[in-house]
């Protein structure tokens, strides 16, 4: 018996094997790579492994360092909210108010056929039409609704956050909309025989149900938003800057010290936020 | 004293083109424990929706105390509903599950844990108001669907299928407590069943619904001992229907006794023998390939025995027997 338990043990273990060494590889190593160069120290002409605090105390020193972390909360907190507005609305239409599978999967595909096109053409296809003599300000002066053009419609922090929202929203919706559809529906009729009206089981049965889904889906966009540093750059016009980008400039310059510093500094920041979101609910269910 | 009977006129639910619910009638006294009982898809559970409110009415009316309560949203008929799979609010504790429909009218805390407590006495659960719905048994659950859905005072409690998910020993458990709390309430329960052994231990009243009708309807031992129609006494059980020169009749399988080959009103030919503990259950063919069960007791079957091919006679008293009509 003694020597079956053990033998299982042994099974256990080299049946977890293949993707434990995956993620070792890929995952595990790369990141204590990055954490040991951010203690390496840099010159302008080379780079020498040391184990020094500079670049860590360069990084909190600098002013702009705040700003561009600060600059990264605010893109991540408007983008989130957008998100799951549009995401819940979406999911809760999907869910509950389209009646046959067919048409829930018909236009659940509708809602990706975005994704069949790049990113970056997705972002891009904005510049045209929020431009200076773009397609919105032209209607907008046809209409009669503006005299002059908008300037803050391209290469603005809204610019930004429309393109963010625009590409991560179908990120809140899947797993919200796969958290609804696992509520059972007589649920809901047991809320109407409660004497629940519409906004009462809203707020009463499906959103608390969904609370996992939208947690999810908060993971998703925030750790998308916060790594982010292209669809900063294109659309804010190199006017504004994320954490991303900051990195991003470093490694352009070859600093790749300093690049990994502000590497792991981001990325205890995302893990420190998701801790916090965890606290709040229980994702485990969904797994 | 106003009468809070239940009435259906003509009540008829369409899909399309298929009709689950065709002009139905009945009449359920107040303060009974009524049973529809009837195949999957016959109609009974679409019944009771529309008294839920549950399901929109295609035709016809509900009245419930003289009031016409077709068209009215669930809360507002004086009905209550007890799911089939309880659907408790899983995020809920038990007490807030019970005191989910006071929330919703604006009671505040205080007031409404007050009453949720009074009916978690009444079933018997105040030790497990704190727990979560999915920390509690099949049984424990069921009582909290049941305080949840008696908290709105309803005059009318609806059970859809409230058993079907506990195991058998619960199952006869929880039959005898629903019963109980009808009595003690003296309102009227209308349950929903596939089951002829709980209907009958159940109902005051039996409605058999079969292809979206109502087959019969009446006190229980009257169903069972005397069905009317071929459907009736086929999914009632324990009957034999058998075609006469007289025309077809139902007889209980009991009422069917065993005699010398020459001594019967028809002989038969033994098929094939049964032995169910009380009972031993002879099934015979008769003249014309009609077969007919005949259930003896152990002891009077052990004091004849008999084996399968034997030739016997098979008799019974012409009261037993009940005409049918369909």
């Amino acid at each position: 018996m003694q020597k079956l338990r053990s033998q299982n043990g042994l099974m256990g273990w080299l049946m977890v094997s293949p993707l434990a060494v995956v993620l070792l590889i890929f995952l595990v190593l790369p990141i204590i790579m990055i954490a040991v160069v951010s203690f390496w120290r840099a010159t302008e002409f080379s780079i020498i492994p040391a184990f020094e605090l500079e670049n860590y105390t360069f990084l909190f020193s600098s002013p702009v360092t705040y700003t561009v972390f600060l600059n990264t909360f605010k893109y991540a907190l408007l983008t989130w909210m957008f998100t799951c507005v549009i995401g819940f609305t979406v999911a809760y239409y999907l869910a509950f108010h389209i009646r046959t599978l067919t048409w829930q999967v018909a236009l659940f595909l509708l809602c990706t056929i975005p994704f069949w096109t790049s990113n970056i053409i997705r972002m891009i296809s904005w510049i045209p039409f929020l431009g200076r003599n773009g397609i919105a300000n032209s209607t907008l002066i046809s209409w009669g609704v503006i005299d002059e053009p908008l300037d803050w419609l391209l290469f603005s922090d809204f610019s930004v956050v429309l393109a963010f929202v625009h590409l991560y929203t179908l990120f809140m919706v899947v797993p919200i909309f796969n958290t609804m559809m696992r509520i059972d529906k007589s649920l809901i009729e047991a809320a109407r025989d409660g004497g629940a009206n519409g906004a009462q089981i809203l707020w009463n049965v499906i959103i608390p149900l969904t609370k996992p889904g939208i947690m999810i889906g908060t993971i998703f966009v925030v750790t998308l938003v916060m790594g982010d540093f292209f669809t900063v750059r294109i659309m804010s016009g190199s006017q504004s800057a994320n954490v991303g980008r900051l990195i991003s400039n470093d490694i352009a310059l070859l600093q790749y010290p300093s690049a990994s510093a502000t590497a792991i500094v981001l990325l205890l920041t995302v893990l420190l936020v998701i801790g916090i979101l965890l606290r709040f609910v229980d994702i485990r269910k969904e797994l | 004293m106003i009468l809070q009977d239940l009435e259906l006129v003509s009540v008829t639910k369409r899909y399309g083109t298929t009709v689950a619910v065709d002009a139905v009638s009945h009449h359920f006294k107040s303060a009974s424990y009524t049973c529809l009982l009837g195949p999957s898809g016959c109609g009974k559970s679409s019944t009771l929706r529309m008294i839920a409110g549950h399901e929109s009415v295609s035709d016809g009316s509900i009245l419930l105390a003289g009031r016409d309560i077709s068209h009215l949203p669930p809360a507002k008929r004086g009905t209550a509903m007890m799911f089939q799979s309880y659907a408790l609010f899983p995020h809920l504790s038990v007490r807030d599950n019970v005191a989910f429909s006071l929330k919703m009218k604006g009671i505040d805390k205080p007031e409404r844990y007050g009453k949720a407590g009074e009916m978690l006495e009444l079933v018997d659960l105040s030790a497990l108001a704190d727990r979560l719905p999915d920390q509690l048994s099949g049984g424990q659950q069921q009582r909290v669907a049941l305080a949840r859905a008696l908290i709105t005072r309803p005059q009318v409690l609806l059970l859809d299928e409230p058993l079907s998910a506990l195991d058998p020993f619960l199952r006869i458990r929880m039959r005898a407590e629903l019963r109980k709390l009808q009595k003690e309430l003296q309102i009227s329960f209308v349950h929903v069943t596939h089951g002829q052994d709980e209907a009958l231990a159940l109902a005051d009243e039996v409605v058999v619904m079969n292809n979206a009708v109502i087959e019969q309807a009446g006190p229980a031992r009257t169903v069972f001992n005397a069905p009317k129609t071929r459907f009736v006494a086929q999914f009632m059980g324990g009957h034999n229907v058998i075609a006469l020169p007289e025309g077809h009749f139902a007889i209980r399988t009991d009422a069917v006794t065993t005699t010398a080959p020459d001594q019967g009103t028809v002989a038969a030919d033994i098929l094939a023998i049964e032995y169910q503990g009380t009972h031993v259950s002879v099934l015979t063919k008769i003249a014309g390939d009609q077969e007919v069960t005949a259930l003896i007791a152990d002891a009077d079957f052990f004091a004849h025995p008999h084996n399968p091919g034997d030739r016997i006679g098979l008799t019974w008293d012409a009261n037993s027997l009940h005409p049918l009509t369909a």
